[in-house]
């Protein structure tokens, strides 16, 4: 039994620490914020997950605290991207867009909104 | 070398990496919202890292710690988030 | 009125209180009397004071139907999860970095705060998207790789599997 949560475990954090890796990599190599985010943020929540499930399973006592830190990353990772790419915008740093036609329908809301600052 | 010792190695190398690309763009990034989505990302590795040191080290204390400094952050980028969308 | 308002009341503070003794259950990881009786005092102090900034749910969320949808919705996210984290592997590392980002927006049906914050962050955990802001009732999305600004279309390709559970819950 200790043998195969052993295998599994550090299976599980082999395939953590690539996607933190691979997080780290994205972040490097995309173009704007957006796109950094994307990468980081996703790849970073699952990496980390996977990581500390991993040791969870090694060390069976742990394994409350473990998923406490689990939980704490999903549910804390995307609402600081959230946050970061709102105030972003709101600075006014647009997105790298695509081929396509009215890619960015978030544009009309930014300029409505310094249209009233300007008038106030 | 036992197979977790591998693994320990293995893991504690992609995560060095990490860290340094993730170092690379806090420090060139042009603009302060690319730094502070290094250091989200920082973060997270770290909170991943001081888990795995507590296993290697087998200090139970150690997973506190890194719960302790996943809050702070947490806290740390919405704080950031929120002065540079001047709401503070 | 005045009535069934204390009564929902109370049971926002019964699940405030109760929600607060697990995560305590689960710091603490011990059982003896001393850390619970602790336990017990402080969760109830906390939960008075924070119980009017917490109340997501009324005291149905424990009914069996809507937990058995919200084990149901953790399995739908977690696959999507995994699902997002291969697709962003794939293109971190293809050397020509196939990406074609957009903002799209839809409408969703969702009503309460707490079930459009959750819709939000699940959408910012699946592949290819992040939620920009939400107003109302419109999503602002940031899709990595588009395939169509229709704001229906969009809905369908993104967000409609997970409103569907949600609006079974809350």
């Amino acid at each position: 039994m200790r043998e195969v949560l052993e295998i599994i475990g550090g299976i599980f954090i082999l395939i953590g620490s690539i996607f933190l890796f691979l997080g780290a990599l994205g972040i490097v190599r995309m173009p704007d914020v957006y796109n950094r985010l994307q990468a980081g943020t996703k790849a970073t929540t699952l990496g980390g997950m996977s990581l500390i499930l991993g040791v969870g399973l090694l060390e069976p006592d742990w394994i409350f605290k473990a998923i406490i830190l689990v939980l704490f990353i999903g549910f804390s990772n995307p609402i600081s991207s959230h946050a970061l790419a709102r105030a972003m915008y709101k600075r006014g740093r647009f997105p790298i867009l695509g081929k396509g036609e009215n890619m960015d329908a978030y544009r009309e809301v930014y300029d409505k909104n310094k249209e009233e600052e300007v008038k106030s | 070398m036992t197979y977790i010792e591998y693994i320990e190695y293995i893991a504690f190398f992609f995560m060095i990496l990490g860290i340094v690309f993730s170092a690379y763009r806090f420090l060139k990034g042009p603009t302060a919202g690319d730094r502070t989505v290094a250091l989200d990302t920082l973060t997270t590795i770290m909170v991943a890292g001081l888990v795995l040191l507590a296993y290697v080290f087998q200090r139970f204390i150690y997973v506190d710690v890194a719960l302790v400094y996943g809050v702070l952050g947490f806290i740390g980028v919405i704080v950031i988030a929120r002065y540079l969308e001047g709401a503070l | 009125m005045e009535n069934t308002s204390s009564v929902n009341r109370v049971a926002a503070f019964i699940l405030n209180w109760l929600f607060l003794m697990i995560l305590w259950l689960a710091f603490t990881s011990s059982l003896a009397i001393q850390e619970l009786l602790v336990g017990v005092f402080t969760t109830a102090l906390i939960s008075i004071f924070t119980t009017k900034l917490f109340s997501c749910c009324d005291i149905s969320i424990l009914s069996p139907v809507k937990i058995f949808y919200i084990i149901y919705y953790l399995f739908v996210f977690l696959f999507a999860l995994i699902k997002s984290n291969f697709d962003v592997a794939r293109r971190v590392i293809s050397p020509s970095l196939p990406i074609n980002p957009g903002i799209v927006k839809f409408e969703t049906k969702l009503t309460t705060e707490y079930a459009k914050m959750v819709l939000a962050n699940s959408i910012t955990l699946t592949p290819g998207t992040l939620s920009i802001d939400i107003i109302d009732n419109t999503f602002y999305i940031h899709w990595i790789d588009v395939q169509t600004t229709n704001p229906e279309e969009a809905f369908t390709e993104i967000a409609e599997s997970f409103e569907k559970i949600l609006l079974k819950i809350f």
